[in-house]
This record gives structure tokens, sequence and C-alpha cells, in this order.
């Protein structure tokens, strides 16, 4: 009868006051004062629902969460046992050419793919916002690149295209530019990967399109009215209004640019070459942690990006302060 | 297709009510700029899609015209590349498709069963520490997965469990993929609480609750679930390079990586051919689901 026992003892606790549930209020989930009315047998429930999240949860994603930053500071090779070293990992990643230049890379391939993605998102989604026909069909063919972008049979493909005779240099050769392999390029290579990037720029797309059709249409036509042009509306209106929803492209566009392992690992045939110049920071995480087992130099830079994910999102939210408008304001 | 279009009215900033909004045909209506815009969007959808297309030619064509003769008409058309890709591994392709198979059929049971009771238990049950633990799966939802991948590597080897398919398999049994806990809450949240009210009444349980209201109910979210993580684990690349060293045990991903890590310039035709067939069951879902992937990105974001 743990049940019981639970339930009565749950009751002392919780709620100490909790009127009998009457059943008017029961239909209505109201109560005097707005409270829900608290069901004690719920709570107990609701941790048999909970219990594969629970088990998830601690032994899925705290436990390791935890567990990496302990392994941050030790030495560890999966064989014997973790050894503490202190700061050495962090230090060690200070004086580490590889390990800055992964963070060039990687800075680079947010900074420039990110905001390129979503401005051809958004001319886009203005384009087909207006009643087009056939909208159904340009969303899909749009759409379509970022479905199969992270994989990869693309990554394979994006090899050739930018190989030595790839499509692209064909291409090239017909108005009578000569180029060499864009993927052995230590300048190019990077780029071939951006630009693969802005290429699923189907999803955020998606994502403008839903938002474009909440801006009230009286809006428009009132700002025609008092004589405001196309670019004038498209300025104050359609972006100021937009701007929760560029945010939250930004946030998510972001946050996965600075996790993109597989295409850099497909191209660069894991090495992250030439010349490390396609070493992504989880590249270079996974060469460390699975290739070399230096487990806990591999968990120090996790963590670092962790802190650095949570700091750019934490900027950015502080920065929205300044440009994004909810509509209650 | 109409009736898609007007599906797609969610807001992606997290499930407000849908507004119906008017169909705009106000700016540009005339005639010639109608033409203008369609030849553009039409040049722009080829040159983003021409990749693709690319693909599927040469992958019909003698590996050494691929590179060669890179118009769109062959002058040979053969299935060699993918008569000869699919052995070329030593293991025949149909092995990975199978294995790549049972990791997402299990997946999205895994997903399904889990997130739906999460969710049902988030959105649904009055207990303390509920918006806490929701707040906890919203933060699950920022976190890179490298942090975690170490220790998870660590403990699923302890296990004994490198080399099979539950490293990959029971993180999604305990409600791991939080994002779909998030889309369930939020769809659960639309649905009339007179219902569960009504049903308590006649004197149903929360499990009963659950499983004859909630759950017949949320068939859209359900369904949206089962796309994303099909898809997903499709896709998935990092976990079972890491977890999967037997050929034999290869999802599909591993496997054409393997192949173009064996493979020569000669094989181009091969690596284009399996590539291919790696993404069709991608394409059919994509032909037959598009309702709800546009429906899915656009209530949370998801890719």
């Amino acid at each position: 009868m743990t049940l019981l026992n639970r339930r009565s003892r749950g009751a002392g606790e919780n709620a100490p006051q909790a009127p009998p549930p009457d059943t008017e209020s029961i239909v209505t989930g109201r109560k005097a004062g707005n409270r829900k009315p608290t069901s004690l047998r719920q709570g107990w429930v609701a941790h048999i629902f909970l219990l594969p999240w629970m088990i998830g949860m601690i032994v899925v994603t705290a436990g390791p969460l935890i567990a990496s930053a302990i392994l941050a500071f030790t030495d560890y090779d999966l064989l014997s046992a973790p050894e503490f070293i202190g700061f050495d990992n962090f230090t060690r990643m200070m004086e580490d050419d590889r390990y800055w230049a992964s963070v060039g890379v990687t800075l680079t391939y947010v900074v420039v793919s990110v905001p390129l993605q979503l401005i051809f998102a958004l001319f886009l989604a203005m384009i087909l916002d207006k009643g087009i026909r056939g909208l159904a069909i340009y969303r899909s063919g749009f759409y379509l690149p970022s479905l199969l972008g992270g994989s990869v049979a693309i990554a394979i493909l994006w090899q050739q295209l930018f190989g030595d005779s790839g499509l692209v240099n064909e291409g090239l050769g017909l108005i009578g530019i000569e180029a060499d392999s864009w993927l052995q390029n230590p300048d190019t290579a990077l780029w071939t990967l951006i630009i693969l990037n802005v290429w699923t720029f189907g999803s955020p797309m998606v994502i403008f399109l839903a938002g474009l059709r909440q801006i009230p249409e009286e809006l428009y036509e009132a700002a025609e009215v008092d004589g405001a042009g196309k670019v004038r509306r498209f300025f104050s209106i359609t972006i100021p209004l937009l701007t929760p929803i560029i945010f939250l492209n930004l946030i998510l566009q972001m946050i996965g640019a600075f996790q993109a392992f597989t295409p850099a690992h497909v191209v660069s045939g894991g090495t992250g070459g030439p010349l490390d110049s396609t070493l992504f920071y989880t590249l270079y995480i996974y060469q460390e942690g699975f290739v070399n087992f230096d487990m806990g130099y591999a968990a120090a830079m996790a963590w670092v990006l962790l802190l650095v994910i949570a700091l750019a999102t934490a900027l950015n939210f502080i920065a929205s302060r300044r440009w994004v408008h909810y509509g209650d304001e | 297709m109409a009736i898609l279009d007007r599906d797609v009215q969610a807001t992606a900033a997290a499930g407000k009510p849908l507004e119906p909004a008017p169909r705009r045909r106000r700016a540009g209506t005339g005639r010639g700029r109608r033409i203008t815009r369609h030849a553009f969007l039409v040049l722009f959808a080829l040159l983003m899609l021409y990749p693709l297309i690319w693909m599927i030619v040469s992958s019909f064509k003698p590996s050494n015209l691929i590179l060669t003769q890179t118009g769109l008409f062959p002058s040979e058309v053969t299935l060699e590349n993918y008569t000869g890709g699919w052995d070329s591994l030593g293991t025949p392709f149909t092995t990975f498709l199978i294995n790549s198979g049972v990791v997402a059929v299990g997946s999205i049971v895994g997903n399904l069963f889990s997130c739906a009771l999460t969710a049902y238990a988030l959105a649904r049950l009055n207990f303390r520490a509920s918006k806490l633990y929701f707040g906890l799966t919203l933060l699950t939802m920022m976190l890179p997965f490298h942090v975690l991948v170490i220790p998870q590597y660590i403990l699923f080897a302890e296990m004994g469990w490198v080399n099979t398919y539950a490293p990959l398999l029971i993180p999604k049994f305990l409600a791991t993929d939080a994002v779909f806990i998030f889309l369930m809450v939020q769809f659960i949240r639309t649905l009339p609480r007179e219902l569960d009210h009504a049903a308590m009444l006649d004197g149903a349980g929360p499990f009963r609750i659950f499983w004859s209201i909630i759950l017949p109910l949320m068939q859209p979210a359900l369904i949206t679930t089962t796309i994303f993580t099909f898809i997903w684990t499709w896709n998935d690349y990092f976990g079972p390079l890491l977890y999967l060293t037997k050929t034999k045990l290869y999802t599909v991903p591993v496997a054409l990586k393997s192949l173009v890590d064996s493979e020569t310039q000669s094989g181009i035709g091969i690596m284009f051919a399996m590539s291919l067939v790696s993404l069709i069951p991608i394409l059919l879902f994509f032909l037959f689901a598009q309702k709800y992937i546009i429906k899915g990105i656009a209530t949370t974001g998801i890719k």
C-alpha cells in the first residue's frame, strides 16, 4: 500500500489546506484564487509517466554533462584510470595551434554562413509571400536541400561538385575561367562548406513564410495610403514585425552551425585538411577524443564549446532587446 | 496544394493561436511582373537543384564520361554503377539499408513511446515540479551533444554496447530528443481540457485518459515526430561512426563514407549511384509527407 501512504504523506506536505475538489471546479478547471486543483495522486502518477524521461535525464544527459566537466580536468585515454591534471587541458588549448585553427574555421563558418543563409531565406520568403501561383511547388523545391544537406550523400556530391574537374569548374570553364580543385586549396575549401550551409536556407525560409503571414494586411494598406513606397514598407513594417522570427532563426541556425560535423568530416576525409582549413571545432573534438583517445582534452574542448554557444546565445538575447519587437510592446 | 497552404499558417513563435491570414494578391499583380517573378524563381530553383540533377544523371553514365561529358543528356546510359556499387564493400548494400531501417524504426518507436508519455505528464498532470521539468527539457535542446558524447561513449563501451545498436536506440526510449517533447507539449496544450475533465467524471484515470483520449487526438504531432525521427536517424552519421566498427553492422551513411575511402576517382559513378540510393527513402518522405514536414518546421523550427 505504498501508493496510499505516499498519497497521504504527499497530501500533508503539498497542500495542507486544499479543499475537497468539487465537481464544478473540476469541470471548469478554475477555483477560487484561480489556482488549479492540486490533485496529489497526479504528482505520483506523473512520475510514472516521466520514468523514461527521468532515467534519460540522469543517465544520458545530466550524468554525462557532469562527467565531462570532471574529465575536462583529467588526462584520460580510456585504458588507464583518469589522472587529475588541474587546468592543464585548458592551458594546452591556449598554446595549441590546431585548436586555434579550429576556432577560426568554426567562427568564420558561423559568422559568414548564418547571415547569408538568413538573407537568402528572407529574400525568397518575401517573393513567395505575395500570393504567388504554385507557392507549394516553389517552397518544396527550395526546402528540399535543407532535408538533404546534412547527409553523407550530399557531402559526397559536394566533393565532386567542387573537385578538380567538377561541375563548378566546368561551368566556370564555359565563361573562360580556369580553376583548380576548390577543396584542395586551403583558401577556398571552407567556402565550399559555407556554400553548402547557405544552400540549406529552405528551413528558415519556411519559418519566415509562416511569420510573414502573421503580419496584418491592413498595415501595408494604411502605409500605402500614407504614401510609403515599397522599400519604406519593407523597412518600417515587414522587418520590425518580423524581428521575433528573425531572432528565432538566428538562434536556431547559429546553434546548428556551431555543431556542424558531417560535411567537414566527409569532404576532408576526416583530417580537416587541407592545412586544417576545414578543421571544424567538432571535428577536432572528434579527432582528439576518438582518434587519439585523448578524452580529457576533448572533454575540455567540448565544455568550452558549450560555454561559447551559451555565451553567444545569451549575447544574442541581450542584443535582441534593442532590435526585436514583440507585438505587445 | 491549397490545403497544404492553409495548414502552414502556424507561427514559429511557439504555438500561438492561428489566425487566418488573407492571401496576398496586392503588390505587383501586373502580368509582366508576375512573369518576371516566375522566371526568376524557376531559374533560381534550377540553379539550386542542378547539383542534385547532375548527380542523378551522372549515376546512369559510365564512370569515364561523368567528368568529361557534363551535359544532362549522356551519349550512353548504363546501370553498371548501381549493379557494381551494390556489392563493392564486400557486404551487399541491402544489408546497410536493412541496418539503417532497423535503427530508424527502433528510434521512431522509442521516440513515440517516451516523448508522448513525457509530454502528456508535462502538459496535463498537476504536480509541483512540472514547470521545472519542462524548463530542463528546453535547456537540453540547446545542449551541444559533443559535451555529452565522450562520457556517453565511455558508459556504453563499459556496458559492452560498442558494435550493437543499443547506444543508438536506448537513448530514444528515454525521451532524450527534447524537441519532440516540446512539439507534443505544444500540441497537447491546444486540446480542450474539457475532454479530460469529462473523462475524469466518468471515472477514467490519467492512464486511461492518455491512452483513449489524448493519444488518438495527438496523431498529427506523432506523425511529425515519426517523420523527423526517421530523417534524422537515417542521415545520422556521428553516432554510427562512433559505435559501429564492423562493416556488417554499418548503417548507410557510414557505409557511404567507407565507399568514398575505398574508391578512386574512377568510382565516382558508384559513389553517386549509392548516394542516391541512400537518399531515396528521404525523398519518398518528402514527396508524401510534406504537409507534416512543413508544419513541423513552422511550429518548432526543427530542420
